[in-house]
């Protein structure tokens, strides 16, 4: 077995990697992790406030979806859908998946809030909705942010299961590049790097944030 | 008419029965200390009081009008919300923990409810914040954040910030027992000057007996969810009749 390297290959293949990163890996994490916080936010709300009935089913179904693998999901999704496109069933997938593991997260952070914040509230009759807005979400966050952007890089790194869906993302595109002429080392080395590179400044970048959180 | 009646009051905590059958009333600008064993169901009354708590048998009267509880149409049903809310304005509570917003600064903090709740103008919020925070000694600490100050300090500005709402009652429930004994001096002062400068109704419930016999105008002691006494400061302290009492003194005091 003798390894050898192509610097040419490496950056003929480097425009079109690049290109498949922002137009799909990067939007997909993006608008996926918006609708995640979003959904699980949202999620977590109801399970604190909605009317049994409404809560459990929905609790129900996130925990059933949080505890499935996403390729499932994803393959559901796209034979059920048949209408939409690979990227965005994949989009959407990865939004409602990951909204499942917010949604706990959401909760631990609002469970975290002390019990004496919420009765000194009440204690000067402040409204419920008042509550949440100026004494309850402001110190959930705090612990809540940190822990999500976990989340985000993780789906950052699961954006190439949107191969299974017919997504020409980076690692499907490292793939087919090798394919095309038998030199699968660099491009699939390149994609790696290419994710060490996203991935790693913002893991430091959370860690900052969580420390300057932590301290009021 | 008596600014706080109890009449027939029940608390049940599931199979825990804590209260039953209370009735006490609190006259206007009074100031009543309730002591007693832990359990015995003192800051459950303030509790309930705050509507902290749900009042599960019995009714409270605040100025002469229901609180939580009322009788329509021959059945005890639950007040409305708003109803009750519009009420809880008038009643103020400090705790043992302080539960200052850690994510406000302290004038921040003594602004909120005035603003969002009773509706006052900014400006006048924070300049009546302002006068509370140099008459509690903490004139300076107006853009503090409440983790940078020390316990006692903390307590002083959580009893600004319920006054700040103008309360016809405060409720005070242990503030002093998660101080160190240092910092107690300094809140007591406090209170001490809230009760000789106001007509507030102050309802305490304290391990401090010094501070109680001299503030207060009536001692409760509690046993078992019951007032088994009810005196006078000085002759509670002196001549308690009922043997648990005597009891309870000699071991605290």
């Amino acid at each position: 077995m003798t390894f050898s390297w192509s610097w040419d290959t490496t950056f003929d293949v480097l425009p079109d990697m690049l290109s498949a990163f922002l137009r799909v890996t990067l939007l997909a994490t993006v608008v996926g992790s918006a609708i995640a916080a979003v959904v699980g936010l949202v999620v977590a709300m109801i399970r604190r406030l909605a009317p049994w009935w409404i809560a459990y089913p929905v609790h129900g179904v996130m925990e059933f979806i949080r505890m499935t693998p996403v390729v499932i999901q994803l393959l559901f999704a796209y034979y059920t859908f048949q209408q939409f496109d690979g990227l965005t069933i994949g989009i959407v997938v990865l939004g409602i998946h990951y909204a499942s593991y917010m949604a706990e997260v959401y909760r631990s952070g609002i469970d975290a809030v002390p019990k004496g914040q919420w009765e000194a509230a009440a204690a000067l009759s402040m409204s419920p909705r008042r509550t949440w807005q100026r004494v309850v979400i402001p110190q959930a966050l705090r612990t809540t942010v940190p822990a999500l952007g976990t989340w985000v890089i993780s789906m950052f790194k699961d954006t190439p299961f949107l191969i299974v869906i017919f997504v020409t993302e980076m690692v499907q595109t490292a793939y087919a590049s090798g394919a095309d002429d038998f030199m699968f080392l660099e491009p699939i080395t390149l994609a790696g790097l290419i994710f060490l590179a996203a991935s790693y400044p913002t893991a430091l970048l959370l860690r900052r944030l969580e420390v300057r959180l932590a301290r009021y | 008419m008596p600014v706080l009646r109890f009449e027939d009051v029940n608390k049940r905590f599931g199979d825990n029965t804590v209260l039953d059958g209370l009735n006490f009333e609190v006259g206007k600008g009074e100031r009543v200390t309730l002591i007693g064993p832990s359990g015995s169901g003192k800051t459950t009354i303030l509790r309930l009081v705050m509507t902290l708590e749900h009042l599960t048998g019995g009714f409270i009267y605040l100025d002469g009008g229901p609180l939580t509880h009322e009788m329509r149409g021959g059945r005890r049903v639950e007040r409305k919300k708003k109803d009750v809310a519009r009420m809880t304005t008038k009643i103020g509570m400090v705790f043992q923990q302080f539960n200052l917003f850690p994510n406000m600064t302290v004038l921040e903090n003594l602004t909120e409810a005035p603003i969002n709740v009773l509706g006052r103008p900014k400006a006048e919020a924070q300049e009546r914040a302002r006068e509370l925070l140099d008459h509690v000694g903490l004139g300076d600490k107006v853009d503090a954040h409440p983790t940078r100050l020390s316990g006692g300090q903390q307590q002083r500005v959580a009893i600004a910030r319920a006054l700040a709402m103008d309360p016809e009652v405060l409720l005070l429930d242990e503030v002093t027992s998660a101080l160190d004994p240092e910092l107690v001096g300094e809140v007591l002062n406090v209170l001490r000057d809230v009760a000789e400068t106001t007509d507030i109704t102050m309802l305490i419930v304290t391990h401090e007996m010094q501070f109680a016999q001299e503030v207060s105008h009536r001692v409760l002691m509690f046993d078992q969810g019951r007032i088994i006494e009810d005196k006078p400061p000085a002759e509670m302290f002196s001549n308690p009749e009922n043997e648990r009492t005597q009891e309870f003194l000699q071991a605290i005091l």
